[in-house]
Protein backbone atom coordinates (compact mmCIF):
# COMPACT_ATOMS: atom_id res chain seq x y z
CA UNK A 1 0.00 0.00 0.00
CA UNK A 2 2.75 2.41 1.01
CA UNK A 3 4.78 1.46 -2.07
CA UNK A 4 1.76 2.09 -4.33
CA UNK A 5 1.19 5.47 -2.74
CA UNK A 6 4.86 6.40 -3.12
CA UNK A 7 4.81 5.34 -6.78
CA UNK A 8 1.62 7.35 -7.37
CA UNK A 9 3.11 10.45 -5.75
CA UNK A 10 6.35 10.07 -7.68
CA UNK A 11 4.43 9.55 -10.94
CA UNK A 12 2.35 12.65 -10.30
CA UNK A 13 5.44 14.74 -9.57
CA UNK A 14 7.16 13.50 -12.73
CA UNK A 15 3.99 14.21 -14.73
CA UNK A 16 3.81 17.73 -13.29
CA UNK A 17 7.46 18.35 -14.09
CA UNK A 18 7.03 17.17 -17.69
CA UNK A 19 3.86 19.22 -18.19
CA UNK A 20 5.51 22.34 -16.74
CA UNK A 21 8.50 21.80 -19.00
CA UNK A 22 6.25 21.33 -22.03
CA UNK A 23 4.23 24.44 -21.17
CA UNK A 24 7.40 26.49 -20.77
CA UNK A 25 8.68 25.69 -24.25
CA UNK A 26 7.95 28.79 -26.29
CA UNK A 27 5.23 28.45 -28.87
CA UNK A 28 6.33 28.57 -32.49
CA UNK A 29 5.57 31.77 -34.37
CA UNK A 30 5.42 31.59 -38.15
CA UNK A 31 6.99 34.41 -40.12
CA UNK A 32 4.48 36.23 -42.33
CA UNK A 33 4.64 35.63 -46.05
CA UNK A 34 5.99 38.59 -47.98
CA UNK A 35 4.21 38.23 -51.36
CA UNK A 36 5.63 41.13 -53.45
CA UNK A 37 9.24 40.30 -52.65
CA UNK A 38 8.80 36.64 -51.79
CA UNK A 39 10.15 35.01 -48.69
CA UNK A 40 8.88 35.92 -45.26
CA UNK A 41 8.75 38.84 -42.83
CA UNK A 42 9.75 38.59 -39.21
CA UNK A 43 9.17 41.51 -36.86
CA UNK A 44 11.03 41.47 -33.55
CA UNK A 45 11.82 43.76 -30.67
CA UNK A 46 14.31 43.61 -27.85
CA UNK A 47 13.46 44.98 -24.43
CA UNK A 48 15.62 45.56 -21.36
CA UNK A 49 12.92 44.17 -19.05
CA UNK A 50 10.23 41.91 -20.42
CA UNK A 51 7.62 42.91 -17.85
CA UNK A 52 5.08 41.06 -15.69
CA UNK A 53 2.52 40.79 -18.46
CA UNK A 54 4.74 38.63 -20.66
CA UNK A 55 6.87 36.98 -18.01
CA UNK A 56 5.32 36.91 -14.54
CA UNK A 57 8.16 34.76 -13.19
CA UNK A 58 10.99 36.93 -14.48
CA UNK A 59 9.64 40.38 -15.34
CA UNK A 60 13.07 41.97 -15.05
CA UNK A 61 14.76 39.72 -17.60
CA UNK A 62 15.99 41.07 -20.91
CA UNK A 63 14.15 39.53 -23.84
CA UNK A 64 13.32 39.34 -27.49
CA UNK A 65 9.65 39.63 -28.45
CA UNK A 66 8.02 38.73 -31.73
CA UNK A 67 5.00 40.26 -33.40
CA UNK A 68 2.22 37.79 -34.08
CA UNK A 69 -1.27 38.76 -35.22
CA UNK A 70 -0.60 42.37 -34.36
CA UNK A 71 0.50 41.62 -30.79
CA UNK A 72 3.91 41.35 -29.19
CA UNK A 73 4.42 37.95 -27.65
CA UNK A 74 7.33 36.35 -25.87
CA UNK A 75 8.58 33.57 -28.07
CA UNK A 76 11.94 32.77 -29.62
CA UNK A 77 10.93 29.90 -31.88
CA UNK A 78 10.29 31.15 -35.38
CA UNK A 79 9.08 29.20 -38.41
CA UNK A 80 10.40 30.34 -41.79
CA UNK A 81 10.29 28.79 -45.28
CA UNK A 82 13.24 26.84 -46.69
CA UNK A 83 15.33 28.23 -49.55
CA UNK A 84 13.86 31.68 -49.24
CA UNK A 85 14.72 35.16 -48.03
CA UNK A 86 13.65 36.19 -44.55
CA UNK A 87 13.25 39.94 -44.05
CA UNK A 88 13.76 40.94 -40.45
CA UNK A 89 12.65 44.23 -38.93
CA UNK A 90 13.92 44.66 -35.41
CA UNK A 91 13.04 47.43 -32.97
CA UNK A 92 15.73 47.82 -30.36
CA UNK A 93 14.67 49.39 -27.05
CA UNK A 94 17.63 48.39 -24.89
CA UNK A 95 20.78 50.36 -24.07
CA UNK A 96 24.31 49.19 -25.00
CA UNK A 97 26.20 46.57 -23.02
CA UNK A 98 29.05 45.93 -25.46
CA UNK A 99 30.38 42.86 -27.20
CA UNK A 100 32.89 40.70 -25.42
CA UNK A 101 34.21 39.56 -28.80
CA UNK A 102 34.50 42.63 -31.08
CA UNK A 103 34.69 40.34 -34.11
CA UNK A 104 30.91 40.00 -33.92
CA UNK A 105 30.46 43.74 -34.46
CA UNK A 106 30.54 43.10 -38.20
CA UNK A 107 27.42 42.11 -40.10
CA UNK A 108 27.82 38.64 -41.59
CA UNK A 109 25.68 36.36 -43.68
CA UNK A 110 22.95 38.81 -44.63
CA UNK A 111 21.87 39.61 -48.16
CA UNK A 112 24.48 42.06 -49.43
CA UNK A 113 26.52 41.66 -46.26
CA UNK A 114 24.82 44.69 -44.75
CA UNK A 115 21.92 45.73 -42.52
CA UNK A 116 20.30 49.10 -41.94
CA UNK A 117 20.25 51.11 -38.73
CA UNK A 118 17.56 53.78 -38.60
CA UNK A 119 17.41 53.68 -42.39
CA UNK A 120 21.16 53.80 -43.06
CA UNK A 121 23.08 50.81 -44.34
CA UNK A 122 25.98 49.61 -42.21
CA UNK A 123 28.54 46.79 -42.22
CA UNK A 124 29.70 47.09 -38.64
CA UNK A 125 29.19 49.07 -35.46
CA UNK A 126 31.47 50.04 -32.62
CA UNK A 127 31.66 46.93 -30.37
CA UNK A 128 30.80 48.90 -27.24
CA UNK A 129 27.62 50.23 -28.87
CA UNK A 130 26.13 46.77 -29.21
CA UNK A 131 23.11 46.07 -27.10
CA UNK A 132 22.41 42.62 -28.54
CA UNK A 133 23.09 40.50 -31.60
CA UNK A 134 20.79 38.41 -33.73
CA UNK A 135 22.93 35.46 -34.73
CA UNK A 136 22.23 32.12 -36.37
CA UNK A 137 25.71 30.55 -36.35
CA UNK A 138 24.87 27.55 -38.50
CA UNK A 139 23.50 29.84 -41.22
CA UNK A 140 26.47 32.20 -40.81
CA UNK A 141 24.17 35.09 -39.87
CA UNK A 142 25.47 37.66 -37.37
CA UNK A 143 23.88 41.08 -36.97
CA UNK A 144 25.00 43.44 -34.19
CA UNK A 145 22.19 45.57 -32.80
CA UNK A 146 23.18 49.06 -31.71
CA UNK A 147 21.65 50.17 -28.44
CA UNK A 148 19.56 53.18 -27.54
CA UNK A 149 21.91 55.82 -26.06
CA UNK A 150 21.96 55.81 -22.26
CA UNK A 151 20.98 59.49 -22.19
CA UNK A 152 17.99 59.05 -24.53
CA UNK A 153 14.72 60.38 -23.18
CA UNK A 154 11.48 58.45 -23.03
CA UNK A 155 13.08 55.06 -22.61
CA UNK A 156 10.82 52.04 -22.39
CA UNK A 157 10.64 50.69 -18.84
CA UNK A 158 9.28 47.24 -19.60
CA UNK A 159 7.96 45.20 -22.47
CA UNK A 160 6.10 45.15 -24.67
CA UNK A 161 7.48 48.47 -25.84
CA UNK A 162 5.72 50.73 -28.29
CA UNK A 163 7.40 52.75 -31.01
CA UNK A 164 6.64 55.95 -29.14
CA UNK A 165 9.53 55.02 -26.79
CA UNK A 166 13.17 55.65 -27.71
CA UNK A 167 14.34 52.91 -30.04
CA UNK A 168 16.60 51.97 -32.94
CA UNK A 169 15.26 50.27 -36.03
CA UNK A 170 17.41 47.59 -37.64
CA UNK A 171 16.48 45.75 -40.82
CA UNK A 172 18.24 42.98 -42.67
CA UNK A 173 17.50 39.94 -44.80
CA UNK A 174 19.04 36.51 -44.83
CA UNK A 175 18.63 33.42 -46.95
CA UNK A 176 17.52 30.12 -45.50
CA UNK A 177 18.75 26.81 -46.81
CA UNK A 178 17.63 23.27 -46.24
CA UNK A 179 14.93 22.34 -43.77
CA UNK A 180 16.03 21.95 -40.21
CA UNK A 181 16.09 23.46 -36.78
CA UNK A 182 18.77 26.08 -36.28
CA UNK A 183 19.54 27.72 -32.96
CA UNK A 184 19.89 31.45 -32.74
CA UNK A 185 21.23 33.49 -29.88
CA UNK A 186 22.43 36.86 -28.60
CA UNK A 187 26.19 37.15 -28.21
CA UNK A 188 26.20 40.24 -26.03
CA UNK A 189 26.56 39.38 -22.32
CA UNK A 190 23.34 41.24 -21.63
CA UNK A 191 21.84 39.32 -18.72
CA UNK A 192 21.95 41.82 -15.88
CA UNK A 193 23.01 40.44 -12.53
CA UNK A 194 24.66 37.30 -13.86
CA UNK A 195 28.38 36.63 -13.81
CA UNK A 196 29.76 37.13 -17.32
CA UNK A 197 26.27 38.28 -18.35
CA UNK A 198 25.41 34.89 -19.76
CA UNK A 199 23.02 33.36 -17.22
CA UNK A 200 19.27 33.60 -16.73
CA UNK A 201 17.64 34.93 -19.88
CA UNK A 202 20.70 33.99 -21.95
CA UNK A 203 20.29 30.34 -21.01
CA UNK A 204 16.53 30.04 -20.95
CA UNK A 205 14.55 29.44 -24.10
CA UNK A 206 12.07 32.19 -24.78
CA UNK A 207 14.20 35.18 -23.88
CA UNK A 208 17.54 35.78 -25.63
CA UNK A 209 17.86 32.63 -27.68
CA UNK A 210 15.75 30.07 -29.46
CA UNK A 211 15.29 28.20 -32.69
CA UNK A 212 14.58 29.01 -36.27
CA UNK A 213 12.56 26.20 -37.77
CA UNK A 214 13.18 26.14 -41.50
CA UNK A 215 10.31 24.22 -43.05
CA UNK B 1 43.30 -41.92 -11.18
CA UNK B 2 44.99 -38.55 -11.35
CA UNK B 3 43.02 -35.75 -13.05
CA UNK B 4 44.37 -33.47 -15.77
CA UNK B 5 46.78 -30.64 -14.96
CA UNK B 6 44.30 -27.81 -15.32
CA UNK B 7 46.84 -25.06 -14.78
CA UNK B 8 49.14 -26.27 -17.55
CA UNK B 9 46.24 -26.95 -19.91
CA UNK B 10 44.67 -23.54 -19.31
CA UNK B 11 47.92 -21.61 -19.70
CA UNK B 12 48.67 -23.47 -22.93
CA UNK B 13 45.20 -22.72 -24.24
CA UNK B 14 45.52 -19.06 -23.30
CA UNK B 15 48.97 -18.70 -24.88
CA UNK B 16 47.79 -20.23 -28.14
CA UNK B 17 44.64 -18.08 -28.21
CA UNK B 18 46.64 -14.93 -27.46
CA UNK B 19 49.24 -15.77 -30.10
CA UNK B 20 46.50 -16.08 -32.69
CA UNK B 21 44.15 -13.29 -31.59
CA UNK B 22 46.62 -10.51 -30.77
CA UNK B 23 48.18 -10.18 -34.26
CA UNK B 24 44.71 -10.48 -35.81
CA UNK B 25 43.33 -7.70 -33.63
CA UNK B 26 46.36 -5.47 -34.24
CA UNK B 27 46.43 -6.03 -37.99
CA UNK B 28 42.69 -6.05 -38.71
CA UNK B 29 41.21 -3.75 -36.08
CA UNK B 30 44.18 -1.42 -35.57
CA UNK B 31 43.90 0.53 -38.85
CA UNK B 32 40.19 1.16 -38.21
CA UNK B 33 40.69 2.64 -34.75
CA UNK B 34 39.84 6.30 -34.09
CA UNK B 35 40.54 9.10 -34.79
CA UNK B 36 41.88 8.26 -38.26
CA UNK B 37 44.98 9.54 -39.98
CA UNK B 38 44.20 13.12 -40.95
CA UNK B 39 47.21 14.49 -39.07
CA UNK B 40 50.49 13.30 -37.62
CA UNK B 41 48.95 13.53 -34.14
CA UNK B 42 45.85 11.56 -35.16
CA UNK B 43 48.05 8.87 -36.73
CA UNK B 44 50.06 8.71 -33.52
CA UNK B 45 46.85 8.23 -31.55
CA UNK B 46 45.81 5.40 -33.85
CA UNK B 47 49.21 3.76 -33.18
CA UNK B 48 48.76 4.30 -29.42
CA UNK B 49 45.26 2.84 -29.49
CA UNK B 50 46.61 -0.13 -31.43
CA UNK B 51 49.29 -0.74 -28.81
CA UNK B 52 46.69 -0.50 -26.04
CA UNK B 53 44.30 -2.88 -27.71
CA UNK B 54 47.19 -5.24 -28.54
CA UNK B 55 48.26 -5.32 -24.90
CA UNK B 56 44.73 -5.68 -23.57
CA UNK B 57 43.80 -8.57 -25.89
CA UNK B 58 45.70 -11.25 -23.87
CA UNK B 59 44.24 -9.81 -20.64
CA UNK B 60 40.72 -9.99 -22.03
CA UNK B 61 41.36 -13.54 -23.27
CA UNK B 62 42.71 -14.54 -19.86
CA UNK B 63 39.49 -13.45 -18.16
CA UNK B 64 37.08 -14.81 -20.77
CA UNK B 65 38.88 -18.13 -21.28
CA UNK B 66 39.21 -18.68 -17.54
CA UNK B 67 35.48 -18.14 -17.15
CA UNK B 68 34.68 -20.53 -20.00
CA UNK B 69 37.17 -23.11 -18.76
CA UNK B 70 35.68 -23.02 -15.27
CA UNK B 71 32.14 -23.30 -16.61
CA UNK B 72 33.04 -26.32 -18.73
CA UNK B 73 35.41 -28.29 -16.48
CA UNK B 74 34.26 -27.42 -13.00
CA UNK B 75 30.54 -27.67 -13.62
CA UNK B 76 28.62 -29.33 -10.78
CA UNK B 77 27.02 -32.59 -12.01
CA UNK B 78 23.27 -32.38 -12.43
CA UNK B 79 21.48 -33.24 -9.19
CA UNK B 80 24.65 -33.41 -7.13
CA UNK B 81 25.28 -31.19 -4.14
CA UNK B 82 29.01 -31.22 -3.66
CA UNK B 83 31.22 -29.41 -1.25
CA UNK B 84 33.97 -27.65 -3.16
CA UNK B 85 37.58 -28.36 -2.36
CA UNK B 86 39.28 -26.13 0.14
CA UNK B 87 41.05 -23.26 -1.57
CA UNK B 88 44.27 -21.97 -0.10
CA UNK B 89 46.39 -19.12 -1.28
CA UNK B 90 48.98 -19.93 -3.92
CA UNK B 91 51.95 -17.61 -3.58
CA UNK B 92 53.18 -18.44 -7.10
CA UNK B 93 49.90 -17.40 -8.67
CA UNK B 94 49.63 -14.29 -6.52
CA UNK B 95 53.21 -13.25 -7.24
CA UNK B 96 52.82 -13.85 -10.94
CA UNK B 97 49.60 -11.85 -11.01
CA UNK B 98 51.13 -8.91 -9.12
CA UNK B 99 54.33 -8.89 -11.18
CA UNK B 100 52.53 -9.12 -14.50
CA UNK B 101 49.91 -6.45 -13.74
CA UNK B 102 52.48 -4.06 -12.25
CA UNK B 103 54.73 -4.60 -15.26
CA UNK B 104 51.85 -3.94 -17.62
CA UNK B 105 50.77 -0.74 -15.89
CA UNK B 106 54.33 0.57 -15.59
CA UNK B 107 55.06 -0.29 -19.21
CA UNK B 108 51.97 1.57 -20.33
CA UNK B 109 52.84 4.56 -18.14
CA UNK B 110 56.34 4.66 -19.61
CA UNK B 111 55.00 4.24 -23.13
CA UNK B 112 52.45 7.02 -22.62
CA UNK B 113 55.03 9.40 -21.17
CA UNK B 114 57.47 8.77 -23.99
CA UNK B 115 54.75 9.20 -26.62
CA UNK B 116 53.48 12.44 -25.07
CA UNK B 117 56.99 13.82 -24.97
CA UNK B 118 58.12 12.59 -28.36
CA UNK B 119 54.93 13.67 -30.09
CA UNK B 120 54.92 17.16 -28.50
CA UNK B 121 51.78 16.64 -26.48
CA UNK B 122 50.26 14.21 -28.99
CA UNK B 123 47.56 16.70 -29.94
CA UNK B 124 46.62 17.61 -26.39
CA UNK B 125 46.79 21.03 -24.82
CA UNK B 126 50.17 21.37 -23.13
CA UNK B 127 49.61 24.61 -21.26
CA UNK B 128 51.23 27.96 -21.94
CA UNK B 129 54.80 26.57 -21.86
CA UNK B 130 54.93 23.12 -23.51
CA UNK B 131 57.82 20.89 -22.46
CA UNK B 132 58.70 20.09 -26.05
CA UNK B 133 58.08 21.98 -29.26
CA UNK B 134 58.24 20.78 -32.83
CA UNK B 135 61.18 22.08 -34.81
CA UNK B 136 60.78 24.18 -37.94
CA UNK B 137 58.29 26.83 -38.95
CA UNK B 138 54.94 26.82 -37.23
CA UNK B 139 51.73 28.59 -38.15
CA UNK B 140 50.21 30.14 -35.03
CA UNK B 141 46.41 30.06 -34.88
CA UNK B 142 44.45 31.26 -31.88
CA UNK B 143 41.26 29.43 -30.98
CA UNK B 144 38.86 31.72 -29.10
CA UNK B 145 35.95 30.04 -27.35
CA UNK B 146 32.90 31.82 -26.04
CA UNK B 147 29.38 30.83 -25.13
CA UNK B 148 28.59 29.30 -27.68
CA UNK B 149 30.88 29.71 -30.61
CA UNK B 150 34.49 29.26 -31.67
CA UNK B 151 36.35 31.87 -33.68
CA UNK B 152 39.94 31.74 -34.91
CA UNK B 153 42.63 34.38 -35.11
CA UNK B 154 45.67 34.28 -37.39
CA UNK B 155 48.34 36.58 -35.87
CA UNK B 156 50.77 36.19 -38.77
CA UNK B 157 48.10 37.24 -41.27
CA UNK B 158 47.28 40.68 -39.97
CA UNK B 159 45.55 39.33 -36.85
CA UNK B 160 42.41 38.58 -38.85
CA UNK B 161 39.70 36.68 -36.97
CA UNK B 162 37.54 34.18 -38.84
CA UNK B 163 34.39 32.21 -38.10
CA UNK B 164 35.82 28.94 -39.43
CA UNK B 165 39.10 27.08 -38.92
CA UNK B 166 41.10 26.48 -42.07
CA UNK B 167 44.61 25.02 -42.01
CA UNK B 168 47.23 24.32 -44.67
CA UNK B 169 48.24 20.72 -45.28
CA UNK B 170 51.70 19.47 -44.25
CA UNK B 171 52.31 22.53 -42.08
CA UNK B 172 52.86 22.36 -38.34
CA UNK B 173 50.24 24.49 -36.62
CA UNK B 174 50.62 25.94 -33.14
CA UNK B 175 47.12 26.26 -31.72
CA UNK B 176 46.70 28.75 -28.89
CA UNK B 177 43.43 27.79 -27.24
CA UNK B 178 41.71 30.20 -24.88
CA UNK B 179 38.27 31.35 -23.77
CA UNK B 180 36.73 34.74 -23.19
CA UNK B 181 34.09 33.61 -20.73
CA UNK B 182 33.65 30.18 -19.10
CA UNK B 183 35.60 26.95 -19.57
CA UNK B 184 35.23 25.16 -22.88
CA UNK B 185 37.24 22.47 -24.65
CA UNK B 186 38.37 22.63 -28.26
CA UNK B 187 38.09 19.24 -29.91
CA UNK B 188 39.06 18.79 -33.56
CA UNK B 189 38.27 15.10 -33.64
CA UNK B 190 39.70 13.94 -36.95
CA UNK B 191 42.88 15.96 -36.37
CA UNK B 192 43.41 14.32 -32.99
CA UNK B 193 43.44 17.64 -31.15
CA UNK B 194 41.75 18.23 -27.82
CA UNK B 195 42.67 21.15 -25.62
CA UNK B 196 40.91 22.87 -22.73
CA UNK B 197 39.81 26.41 -23.48
CA UNK B 198 40.04 28.25 -20.18
CA UNK B 199 39.70 31.99 -19.59
CA UNK B 200 43.05 33.73 -19.17
CA UNK B 201 44.99 30.61 -20.12
CA UNK B 202 46.95 30.19 -23.36
CA UNK B 203 46.77 26.44 -23.87
CA UNK B 204 49.11 25.39 -26.67
CA UNK B 205 48.57 22.30 -28.82
CA UNK B 206 50.45 21.26 -31.94
CA UNK B 207 49.01 19.62 -35.01
CA UNK B 208 50.31 18.83 -38.46
CA UNK B 209 47.48 17.99 -40.88
CA UNK B 210 48.52 15.47 -43.49
CA UNK B 211 45.40 15.18 -45.62
CA UNK B 212 43.28 17.72 -47.46
CA UNK B 213 39.67 17.50 -46.33
CA UNK B 214 37.23 18.54 -43.66
CA UNK B 215 37.14 17.86 -39.94
CA UNK B 216 34.70 18.40 -37.10
CA UNK B 217 35.17 20.93 -34.36
CA UNK B 218 33.18 20.48 -31.16
CA UNK B 219 33.17 21.79 -27.64
CA UNK B 220 33.95 18.95 -25.24
CA UNK B 221 33.23 20.74 -21.97
CA UNK B 222 29.67 21.26 -20.79
CA UNK B 223 29.38 25.04 -21.05
CA UNK B 224 25.71 25.97 -20.95
CA UNK B 225 22.45 25.67 -22.82
CA UNK B 226 23.94 25.63 -26.32
CA UNK B 227 26.96 23.44 -25.55
CA UNK B 228 25.58 20.76 -27.86
CA UNK B 229 25.28 23.30 -30.67
CA UNK B 230 28.85 24.49 -30.36
CA UNK B 231 30.21 22.77 -33.42
CA UNK B 232 31.61 23.62 -36.81
CA UNK B 233 33.38 22.05 -39.77
CA UNK B 234 36.97 23.00 -40.43
CA UNK B 235 38.99 22.53 -43.60
CA UNK B 236 42.51 21.42 -44.43
CA UNK B 237 43.54 22.98 -47.74
CA UNK B 238 46.54 22.95 -49.99
CA UNK B 239 49.01 25.71 -49.17
CA UNK B 240 47.93 27.66 -52.24
CA UNK B 241 44.27 27.23 -51.33
CA UNK B 242 44.99 28.39 -47.79
CA UNK B 243 46.81 31.52 -48.97
CA UNK B 244 43.88 32.41 -51.24
CA UNK B 245 41.39 31.75 -48.43
CA UNK B 246 43.23 33.77 -45.79
CA UNK B 247 43.62 36.69 -48.18
CA UNK B 248 39.87 36.59 -48.82
CA UNK B 249 39.21 36.56 -45.08
CA UNK B 250 41.42 39.62 -44.62
CA UNK B 251 39.32 41.44 -47.19
CA UNK B 252 35.94 40.19 -45.92
CA UNK B 253 36.62 40.91 -42.28
CA UNK B 254 38.53 44.18 -42.64
CA UNK B 255 35.84 46.14 -40.72
CA UNK B 256 35.95 43.72 -37.79
CA UNK B 257 39.75 43.49 -37.82
CA UNK B 258 39.96 47.27 -37.29
CA UNK B 259 38.16 47.06 -33.96
CA UNK B 260 39.81 43.90 -32.63
CA UNK B 261 42.14 44.30 -29.67
CA UNK B 262 45.87 43.80 -30.35
CA UNK B 263 46.72 40.12 -30.57
CA UNK B 264 47.33 38.76 -27.09
CA UNK B 265 47.81 35.35 -25.56
CA UNK B 266 44.53 35.70 -23.64
CA UNK B 267 41.65 38.11 -23.42
CA UNK B 268 39.09 38.73 -20.73
CA UNK B 269 37.47 41.84 -22.07
CA UNK B 270 34.82 44.04 -20.55
CA UNK B 271 32.01 43.80 -19.85
CA UNK B 272 32.43 40.99 -17.36
CA UNK B 273 28.98 41.72 -16.10
CA UNK B 274 26.24 43.93 -17.46
CA UNK B 275 26.28 47.39 -15.97
CA UNK B 276 29.97 47.27 -14.98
Amino acid sequence: MAVSAAVAVLGTLIGLYVSLWAKNFPRTVAALAAPPTGGANLTLETVAAVGKKLSPQHPEWVSYLVKSNGRWIRSTVFKVPAYSVVHVTLYQFDTPTGLRNPFLSQVQGTVGGTATLDGKAFRSIEPEEASHTFAVPELGVFVPLAGVPEEAKNQCEEGPCELTSAHRTITFSFRTGARGRYRWQCFVPCAAGWLLGNGGPMQTLGYMDGFIDVV
Amino acid sequence: MEGPNHARRFVTLWLIASAIATPLVVLLLGPALPPGKASEQASGQVADNTVLIGMSTPVLLLVVLYLLYAVIYFRQPRGAVLEGPGVRGDSRVQTTWLVVTVALVLALAAYGTVRLYADRGAGSGSGPAPLTKPSGAKLPVQVIAQQWYFTYRYPTHGGVETPHLVLPVDQTVELHVTSIDVIHSFWAYQLGVKADANPQVDNIAYVKPTKVGSFEVRCAELCGIWHGEMFDRGQVMTREGFETWIHQQQVNFAPATKVLPPYGRTYLPEPKRRGE
